[in-house]
């Protein structure tokens, strides 16, 4: 424990910690909206296209100076929103080409000015490399106040703007027929999004920063369906992956802290993918399975029903291997089922022959239930016909099955 | 033995090296970006980085053969990994690519920080490539030293040029119809996998010259450009193939000149060329779509005229309306575009000024009836 408190108490660690909270709540909280307006890519496109304004950033201020930097990224940043935007409205060009189009040239472009400014020998150079894909140590303390200037303004904005971007968000449609004006809206929305791939630039990278827009917010997706929860539970994921991954780069040699922190935030993400109480996969497949087993078994037990009614014997025995032939695959487990249930029960039977079952009083009542609820219709139109009848409804059976 | 001393001449390796990127890439990206899927070689190129240090892990082979095989697997890897996503329904499928390839670039990226503190694939060559440097790594093909890049390179463009050639109908349909193509059992999904995995194994022989994230411009931007200039699927290949190959030029002596990246200049050159496009292609670019409204605005001025006069002709009002003074006072056009109207009338023979006063010609006149009654055109102009 004490070893523990001296490590977080440490000025860099402390730093870096602060630094991490600080990208994942921004990004978070706003790439909520990347996500539910599925513009998930957008966000890599402007995290890409930051690259040139970084290097101009750096080439006008002369130093790893993060103020002119961050500057910098967001003017680049927009100007590739703004590329892409005009290529999806004016030209031909289907919005994933343009997301495409404006992510590789500006990233050409910042290479080309990266390139630019190694030749030119300037000693502050180093630096810039941390800014493709992040560094956690190298941020200082005047960093973190303009990286928590940048959150608290984005995040007031966001505040104050709420009403409106929930409703772009869900019905943009409806938004425009109240007069809302939702292009400047759109435009604003997007430029927070910019605002916090910047705030990140310098731990996750140019590179990762798309990821730390998408991954959070699926996350906290997975665990509501409220909009103001989600937004909270974002921030909160994306500022502990922040937060574990720095610390991770920070203490371990030389591992870049952007990649860090996205595998961080991609466990979080597949923990909730499985495992998330309402949507999770593992409680999806449970339950379908369950279901599975529960028609199975209702087959059966019509079956067993119509056998007996068509031999006008209420306890008219039937072989398992019948059974089996009939349904064309093991009825034992959906048979074992039902007789825990009370509704099936095992009936005498010849030593060289297979296990005999007859149905229940109690099963004669569920089968009868279960053939009602299955078509209330069918069943009063067909009743005088039982050939027709059963005919009908097995093949309806076999209907609800393949279909479940 | 000319062809074996521009092997030795190394701006041409280098440019011949871009100008084959291009075109492999453009072979293909022609199709993905008709299908909208440009983000998955987005996608392929970043995880592709996961690809090539696994590999390398397990083999120690930075290139050949076993990388591409590894390359084919990532792409094929990453994309059913975004579809297994996008299956659950839990992801919409943007995220799922946004999710999966950044996921695979980071455990890339740590690998090889992990494992290769000293091996040229560092993080640097891994964004941008070397394209700078292909020409140093060389093997010996019938006794003439061919760098390896340049090799490898050609054989991809090759494979890819008869891929496309031989299965062209099938893309083709694949790329407009996926529907009718899936009815006519040309199956359009096994089609989209060779097409991404052949994405992919383009993406690791160009990983060298131009690194992961260059490789999205070689792939999407050419054929957009294209895109904007025609409407034939040969001809969108066609044009993309060339701008690749006046961009790895144009990109070399730039970057000569400014002392810069190569790859980087070569892709930003291609963006050059899509801006061009934008601008002054010949139907879609912006220069043109403007004309168009614009002539599509004083043809309607010069209908509003005649329908105008056509309607008071013959009227007890004709002497007023069919005046100058009546088109600034009753139809609201102010005097400037009276006059550039009318002269585009007159020059039309549409409308014949006396005085203050406008006559319709036949010519006028039958277009008047035209627009206001459609369904006597035939009837007016047939012989019987």
């Amino acid at each position: 424990m004490p070893q523990l408190l001296a490590f977080l108490s440490d000025y860099t660690i402390q730093n870096v910690m602060i630094g991490a909270a600080l990208l994942g709540i921004s990004s978070g909280a706003l790439g909520v909206f990347a996500v539910l307006r599925q513009q998930s890519l957008l966000g890599d496109t402007l995290s890409h296209a930051t690259l040139p304004g970084v290097a101009l950033g750096f080439m006008v201020s002369g130093s790893r100076h993060l103020g002119s930097i961050m500057f910098g990224a967001l003017l680049s940043g927009m100007a590739a929103a703004l590329l892409v935007l005009i290529l999806t409205r004016r030209s031909r060009l289907k919005t994933d080409a343009a997301l495409g189009i404006g992510l590789s040239t500006f990233f050409a472009l910042g290479v080309v000015l990266l390139t630019r400014i190694q030749q030119s020998g300037n000693a502050a150079q180093g630096g810039l490399d941390s800014f493709l894909f992040g560094q956690a140590a190298a941020i200082l303390r005047s960093d973190l106040w303009l990286m928590g200037a940048l959150t608290l303004a984005a995040l007031v904005l966001l505040g104050l703007l709420w009403k409106e971007f929930k409703l772009i968000t869900f019905d943009p449609l409806f938004a425009r027929s109240l007069g809302i004006p939702v292009v400047l809206l759109e435009t604003v929305l997007t430029l927070l999004i910019a605002l916090a791939i910047v705030i990140g630039l310098q731990m996750v990278g140019v590179v990762l920063m798309a990821a730390m827009v998408v991954a959070p917010a699926v996350a906290a997706r997975q665990w509501s369906v409220r909009l103001e929860r989600m937004v909270l539970l974002s921030a909160l994921i994306g500022a502990g992956g922040g937060i574990v991954g720095a610390l991770l780069s920070a203490t371990g040699a030389n591992l870049a802290t952007g990649p860090l922190i996205v595998l961080a935030i991609s466990a979080v993400v597949a923990f909730s993918l499985l495992l998330a109480p309402q949507r999770g996969l593992l409680r999806t497949a449970l339950e379908r399975r369950r279901t599975a087993a529960h028609l199975r078994g209702s087959r059966v037990l019509v079956s067993l029903q119509r056998l007996s009614a068509q031999h006008g014997d209420r306890s008219y025995r039937v072989e398992q291997g019948m059974l089996n032939a009939y349904h064309r695959q093991d009825t034992g487990a959906g048979l074992r089922e039902l007789e825990r249930r009370g509704l099936v029960r095992r009936a005498p039977h010849m030593p060289e022959e297979g296990t005999h079952w007859e149905l229940s009083d109690r099963g004669h009542d569920e089968a009868e239930r279960v053939l009602q609820g299955l078509d209330p219709g069918n069943g009063t139109a067909n009743a005088n016909s039982s050939g027709s009848n059963s005919a009908s409804s097995s093949s309806g059976s076999k209907g609800v099955h393949g279909g479940g | 033995m000319v062809a074996a001393e521009l092997l030795l001449n190394i701006p041409f390796v280098i440019i011949a090296t871009g100008a084959l990127v291009g075109v492999a890439a453009s072979l293909l990206g022609a199709f993905l970006i008709l299908r909208r899927s440009s983000m998955l070689a987005d996608a392929i190129s970043h995880s592709i980085v996961f690809g090539i240090v696994v590999v390398w892990l397990l083999t120690g082979q930075q290139s050949g053969p076993v990388q591409i095989a590894g390359a084919a697997l990532t792409g094929v890897l990453t994309v059913s990994l975004i579809e297994l996503l996008a299956r659950t329904r839990l992801v919409k499928n943007d995220a799922a690519i946004g999710l999966v390839f950044p996921a695979l670039f980071s455990i890339g990226v740590l690998l090889l920080n992990l494992y290769a503190q000293d091996v040229h694939i560092d993080t640097h060559t891994v964004l941008l490539g070397e394209i700078g440097f292909v020409w140093l790594d060389s093997v010996l093909l019938g006794g003439v030293e061919v760098p390896q890049a340049l090799l490898s390179m050609a054989v991809v463009t090759l494979v890819n040029l008869v891929f496309v050639t031989l299965l062209y109908k099938e893309l083709k349909l694949m790329s407009f119809d996926e529907g009718l193509a899936r009815t006519l059992g040309y199956m359009p999904g096994v089609l989209f996998y060779a097409l991404l995995t052949l994405t992919s194994t383009t993406a690791v022989a160009a990983f060298d010259a131009v690194g992961a994230i260059l490789f999205v411009a070689f792939v999407i931007v050419p054929p957009s450009a294209a895109y904007l200039l025609t409407d034939r699927l040969w001809k969108m290949i066609l044009y993309g193939s060339l701008i690749s190959i006046v961009s790895s030029v144009a990109g070399y002596y730039l970057a000569v000149l400014w002392n810069v990246s190569i790859g980087g200049t070569m892709a930003l050159t291609t963006g050059g060329f899509l801006l061009l496009a934008l601008l002054f292609g010949p139907r879609y670019g912006l220069i043109a779509q403007e004309l168009r409204r614009r002539g599509q605005y004083s043809a309607n001025d010069r209908r509003a005229l005649v329908v105008h006069l056509y309607n008071h002709e013959g009227s007890a009002g004709q002497e007023e309306e069919n005046s100058l003074p009546a088109l600034r006072g009753h139809l609201h056009w102010s005097s400037g575009k009276v006059e550039r109207v009318l002269d585009q009338a007159q020059a039309g023979s549409l409308v014949a000024v006396e005085g203050e006063q406008l006559r319709l010609t036949p010519a006028g006149r039958s277009l008047a009836r035209e627009i206001l009654e459609p369904w006597r055109k035939t009837e007016g102009t047939s012989p019987a």
